[in-house]
């Protein structure tokens, strides 16, 4: 084979490979744009006989007439409260605990973090039944406090945390300390603005985690009308009055977009939100 | 997991120089508790007291409202001998059957084929990456359209080719598959990452060097890419494992489990019996056999992890 018909050969190649990319790429996103396709049309253009991509008109005021629908800007209201409260707690609490497991020495530290991974294990379904009760006993039925607190403490963040602290070097801490600052203080000033990144990091993978969480909001909260979240509200959506698709499509897109900008803002980390992401999702 | 022994490092100081650390020792031992103090407490509270209670209350009748009475494995073979449940555990076997090595060779495929040299390859991994972050209802709701008679595969299926398609979500046969499509459009873009941060770290020169020598793309594969990539491998199958075991919303929006239970999974028998039926008990057993066979799975993987990954190379 001359060298000439193989760079030919390899033109041919790179350009079917690149062809079935795209074919792929399209395939892949057909379902997202087909919702945002449905979620502009009137309704009784919803089913066609030929699939169209838009319909006789683009009805952008769809996306208003879902909150008359249903209590759309409560369900949002409800869960950014949630998640940026949940999100919170988390950070906070994951980033102390990181701290101590990365940096003070104290008796059985180690049997300490085994036993904070292991709760790692434990699935979620698990825990709801006991949950359920333990939220009974506290009078938490029904209560935004059920929807924050009971999984806002997990040994993610403070694995993942701890994994970043532990890169940071001693001398930078042992210098503040030669200047007569406690670990408080050490913490406070100097390595949480080093941990921005990971921080960030943990932010946007459990505010995104709290967002989309379905089965202990479907569980505890009993006035879906009032502390219901947008993934609640969306399963409410379904058979209510004949299913309004284009209104729901709408609805659904808007429940997408928040996260789809944390994911193209954030996309230099995602491989290291992974862990956060993989079995976080509650 | 790596966890660094701070006790007794290599080469360890003579008796004077840990005499002299005691002190420091305590002083950070009582910073550590405040330190400590928010996560020890919501880990107990919310993880490992519900984790015992779940036993506890799986071994009594305990309906919501009214008396409980102590059963002892009463509930567990009351599972074993309940069809639906067991039909519910095969429904959630299957599942993990067609989903998990679908998955990983959908992700593992792409990952390779969008390899280093591919121009825009991070469009890509965005792209697959946003439906693992949208919240899975609002997909399952999408995904539910586009199955619908008169939906986009009906109506394109009718249109162009002029073929009837089956009322998927309705039909016992079509059901399972349609919920194994959609959540592989869901959730292979996690894969997709694992597997694509991992090829990135396969150098380039030996595989150039491979082709010079005559390797064909396969053989490169096999022998200088994959054994690299074990360790990813093994995360993402048993991470994907452990998951979909745990399938929810996505029966319970798309079929509600049906037609009859041909789709309900385990954890919507943890819910049926838990808040529709209001049996605690049962469904405190159920969860318990969940977890139960996650922790066996688990262990095999760890177990037959050295037969087949990979970790100095």
């Amino acid at each position: 084979m001359t060298s000439e018909t193989n760079s030919a050969v390899r033109k041919v190649r790179s350009g079917v490979s690149h062809t079935l990319l795209i074919i792929v790429a399209i395939v892949f996103l057909g379902p997202l744009v087909y919702a945002v396709s449905t979620s502009l049309k009137p309704a009784d253009e919803v089913f066609t006989p030929t699939p169209h991509l838009f319909g006789s008109e683009i009805r952008w005021k769809n996306y208003a007439d879902a909150f008359t629908f249903a209590p759309f800007d409560r369900y949002f209201l409800n869960s950014l409260f949630v998640a940026v409260a949940g999100t919170l707690v988390v950070v906070a609490a994951s980033s102390l605990s990181a701290y101590a497991f990365a940096r003070l020495k104290f008796r059985g530290r180690e049997q300490l973090f085994v036993l904070f991974l292991g709760t790692l294990m434990v699935p979620q379904e698990v825990l709801i039944v006991p949950m359920y009760w333990l939220m009974q006993s506290l009078g938490w039925v029904d209560s935004y406090w059920a929807l924050i607190l009971p999984w806002a403490f997990t040994a993610f963040g403070t694995f993942l945390l701890r994994q970043f602290f532990l890169t940071v070097p001693a001398e930078l801490e042992e210098a503040a300390r030669v200047d007569g600052c406690g670990p408080f203080g050490s913490f406070f000033r100097i390595m949480l603005p080093l941990a921005r990144p990971a921080i960030a990091v943990l932010t946007v993978f459990t505010f995104i985690s709290f967002w989309g969480s379905f089965l202990w909001p479907l569980i505890i909260i009993n006035s879906v009308e009032d502390k219901g979240t947008v993934p609640l509200g969306l399963a409410q959506f379904v058979g209510q009055q004949g299913t309004q698709w284009n209104l729901m499509m709408a609805a659904s897109v808007m429940a997408m977009i928040p996260t789809v900008l944390l994911v193209v803002l954030l996309q230099k980390h995602l491989v290291r939100g992974l862990l956060v992401t993989g079995l976080g999702g509650r | 997991m790596a966890t660094d022994t701070t006790f007794a490092p290599p080469g360890a100081p003579p008796r004077a120089a840990r005499a002299g650390r005691r002190p420091a020792l305590r002083r950070d031992g009582r910073y550590a508790s405040v330190f400590l103090a928010p996560s020890l407490g919501g880990l107990a509270l919310f993880t490992l007291f519900p984790t015992a209670m779940a036993l506890g209350i799986s071994l009594f009748d305990w309906p919501v409202f009214g008396t409980r009475s102590f059963l002892g494995f009463g509930n567990y073979s009351h599972l074993l001998h309940d069809p639906v449940f067991r039909r519910v555990v095969l429904n959630t076997v299957l599942f993990v059957v067609l989903y998990v090595p679908l998955n990983v060779v959908v992700s593992l495929g792409l990952a390779v084929w969008l390899g280093p040299q591919i121009r825009g390859r991070q469009v890509f991994r965005v792209l697959f990456f946003i439906p693992v972050m949208t919240p899975m209802v609002a997909n399952v709701m999408v995904w539910r359209l586009l199955f619908q008679p008169g939906g986009l595969i009906d109506g394109g299926l009718q249109a162009w080719f002029g073929i009837d398609a089956p009322n998927f979500l309705g039909s016992s046969n079509w059901a399972m598959p349609a919920i194994v499509a959609m959540s592989i459009w869901q959730g292979f873009g996690y894969n997709f990452l694992v597997f694509s941060a991992a090829i990135d770290q396969v150098p380039q020169s030996q595989l150039e060097s491979a082709q010079i020598d005559g390797a064909g793309p396969w053989q490169r594969f096999r022998y200088i890419t994959w054994p690299m990539i074990t360790p990813s491998m093994f995360f993402a199958t048993t991470m994907t494992l452990i998951t979909s075991f745990q399938v929810f919303a996505q029966p319970f929006i798309l079929t509600q489990g049906g037609p009859g239970v041909a789709t309900q999974t385990i954890v919507m028998y943890v819910y049926n019996q838990g808040w529709q039926f209001l049996q605690m008990g049962l469904a405190s057993a159920a969860g318990w056999v969940l977890f139960v066979i996650i922790m066996g799975i688990t262990a095999i993987q760890f177990f037959g992890q050295k037969r087949w990954v990979n970790y100095d190379v």
